[in-house]
């Protein structure tokens, strides 16, 4: 790519706002998804007895499988929220940073 | 043209005289020759190779054998990488730590799950929008070619080739089992189908191969999951009530599988970091139009894969209370030795022995014929990746330097597909009685601590250099196989030493440090010309990473 148009683009205010917003979304959600992840496995790892606490009194279905079959929604869900997001609102930029390149 | 059919027409004709000898031998094994599932296999390779025939008359271009001509939807693609992650090990493999352990099978596979997410916020944008055929593409964007190149070909096969041992040992061991063939002939055809895939159909009958198995896989397990829970109504209280009784209370806790911090987050990074550094599934990214349908991709790949986990945990249930005790599919032989309740075939075949017990002699063959497909997609997309580094990274790129036409780069890569499958072959032979179980954590290790940290920083970090990203790349690597070599499955299961002298089995957590460290160290301490302009050329890639202008536009219109 061309220096001008680099500089062209990088001066662009959508690009900026581009950048900005999906650094800092895609860094939220990255966060949040090792958050997820590490909170679970170093519960098994420090206190594995706890994620076997029956759910009710009687219950032989322990706290661990709602809580598993949670993760693997969450991971699943929050691909989706990134997903929509950025087809939508990061993608219209990208279009209007595309078209402003494209006028010259 | 009409030559290619010719020698097509030869090689299917040979594949199927190799399937019919080794089905006449098969009859002489103890093992009962499975007649629904060799008819329903045959047809599955009929329409495979029916594929292979129209995706090869489509492939014409480099383009078109490395990235399908880079039409594949988000959908088709997402059921692609779900197939390439749905390998026969683990749909047997998750199924059977359920049956044996229960809810350790579950912390299994959701680490297995979790690495998407982030592929996703991290690295398939970039990834789409800096590369071509390969991942090197991406990791020499702004670097020097032919250093790094050389090392992420590496990185690559390495990981290729032993993912490779790991599938057709595999093959072999489960095809003898389920369809009474023997150990080589079974090994041997799904070296030649997977040559004549690849070969012929490049990338276009890969991902087709890989779509159509994945279907058939989620379907199948799906019946099952519904027949497992129909039987209790639905009502997962009282299937696990009923597990319990057979099985002991502790199924329900997390027992061994992740016994202390320092285990558990060396595994968490190898699988994380790991899949973010496979090559074939990274290949799959630039089968894609842009950036919207590779995010597109990971979602539905995330979602398939998700809901696979849940199947094979009910099916590893399912099995407790259909399978076990059930003297059908005791291995009576080997209970008289061990006691216990061994099952036929080894824990394993929990889900193949529960298919029947849900769907009779038609729907076992079912599984099984799904089963010896999976394996053949998989194996398919570890060539074709492979191939790729041989022929892209490292024949066009580092030794003719760029300066080669489309056909022949096709040319060599077809051959180095023809070569990976007789290594594929050769290997799956020679490792047949060996103790395999460190092959994956090795290839994983690889991927987690060479891969994925150049081609991470490559595209984030301004400051990386040919320097920083060779030395500690290198070190990365040498540090994971190092460790894996000291580590348990290798010192002590396989050289059969004492103690081992590196105490955890997954050395991802040092190893990817090393590889980080040694790149920011290298790298920051670069005073050269060279490491400044390659920092220059940060803005210029990353404006592109971002935006995707100046990437290559897959749909030719």
């Amino acid at each position: 790519m061309h220096k001008d148009l680099v500089e062209k683009i990088k001066n662009d205010p959508n690009y900026k706002e581009l950048v900005s917003k999906r650094s800092s979304f895609s860094l939220k959600l990255t966060i949040a998804m090792l958050v997820v992840y590490f909170a679970f496995i170093l519960t098994i790892a420090f206190d594995p007895s706890l994620l076997g606490t029956p759910l009710a009194a009687g219950s032989v279905t322990t706290i661990g499988i709602p809580v598993g079959m949670a993760v693997i929604l969450f991971a699943f869900v929050i691909t989706g929220v990134y997903t929509k997001r950025a087809n939508s609102e990061f993608d219209d930029l990208t279009k209007k940073i595309k078209d402003a390149v494209k006028e010259h | 043209m009409a030559n290619i059919n010719r020698i097509f027409l030869f090689l299917i004709l040979g594949s199927i005289a190799v399937f019919a000898s080794g089905a006449l031998e098969g009859e002489i094994t103890k093992q009962a020759l499975n007649v629904p599932a060799i008819v329903m296999f045959v047809i599955f390779v009929g329409a495979t190779l029916g594929i292979t025939y129209w995706a090869a008359k489509r492939t014409k271009s480099a383009k078109d054998f490395y990235t399908a001509g880079g039409g594949i939807t988000g959908f088709q693609n997402g059921m692609a990488i779900a197939g390439d992650y749905m390998s026969a090990a683990s749909f047997l493999g998750i199924s059977g730590l359920v049956y044996m352990k229960g809810y350790d099978g579950l912390i299994y596979s959701i680490g297995f799950l979790v690495g998407w997410p982030i592929i996703l916020f991290m690295i398939a944008e970039p990834l789409r929008n800096l590369g071509k055929y390969t991942f090197a593409d991406v990791a020499s964007y702004r670097l020097r070619q032919t250093p790094i190149r050389i090392l992420a070909a590496f990185g690559s096969i390495a990981t290729v080739i032993l993912y490779l041992i790991a599938q057709m040992v595999g093959s072999g061991q489960l095809i003898m089992l389920l369809f009474g063939l023997q150990y080589e002939v079974a090994v041997v055809l799904v070296g030649v189908l997977m040559i004549l895939y690849v070969t012929f159909g490049g990338m276009l009958a890969t991902t087709w191969v890989q779509i159509i198995k994945a279907f058939l896989l989620l379907a199948g397990a799906t019946f099952m999951a519904v027949a497992v829970m129909a039987h209790y109504d639905f009502s997962f209280g009282s299937l696990f009530a009923h597990a319990t009784e057979l099985k002991g209370i502790e199924i329900m806790s997390p027992g061994g599988l992740v016994s202390d911090p320092i285990s558990a987050i060396s595994l968490a990074i190898a699988l994380m970091f790991g899949v973010a550094g496979l090559p074939h599934i990274l290949m799959r990214f630039f089968t894609v139009s842009d950036a919207k349908e590779a995010r597109k991709s990971v979602f539905y790949a995330t979602g398939f894969i998700g809901y696979f986990y849940i199947l094979t945990f009910i099916i590893g249930f399912g099995a407790i209370v259909m399978v076990l005790g059930n003297p059908q599919y005791l291995d009576v032989a080997k209970q008289a030795i061990d006691g216990g309740q061994p099952l036929l075939g080894g824990s394993n075949m929990a889900a193949v022995h529960l298919s029947h017990a849900v769907g009779g002699d038609f729907f076992l063959g079912f599984i099984s014929a799904v089963a010896f497909a999976t394996i053949l997609a998989v194996v398919s997309g570890l060539t074709l990746a492979g191939a790729s580094a041989i022929s892209h990274d490292l024949y066009a790129s580092v030794i003719k330097k760029g300066n080669v036409d489309s056909m022949k780069e096709m040319r060599v890569s077809k051959i180095a597909t023809v070569v990976l499958g007789i290594v594929a072959i050769i290997m799956g032979i020679m490792f047949e009685k060996q103790n395999i179980a460190f092959v994956v954590g090795l290839a994983f290790a690889i991927a987690a601590s060479a891969n994925f940290p150049i081609l991470f920083l490559s595209m984030y970090w301004r400051k990386l250099t040919t320097r920083g990203a060779l030395i500690g790349g290198s070190l990365g690597l040498a540090t994971a196989v190092i460790l894996v070599i000291l580590g348990p499955t290798v010192w002590v299961d396989l050289l059969k030493n004492e103690v081992a002298i590196f105490p955890y089995k997954y050395p991802a957590l040092f190893s990817v440090i090393v590889a980080f460290v040694g790149i920011w160290f290298f790298s920051i301490t670069d005073k050269s010309q060279s490491a400044k302009d390659e920092e220059a050329a940060f803005e210029a890639q990353f404006v592109r990473a971002q935006t995707g202008i100046g990437a290559d536009g897959a749909v030719d219109h």
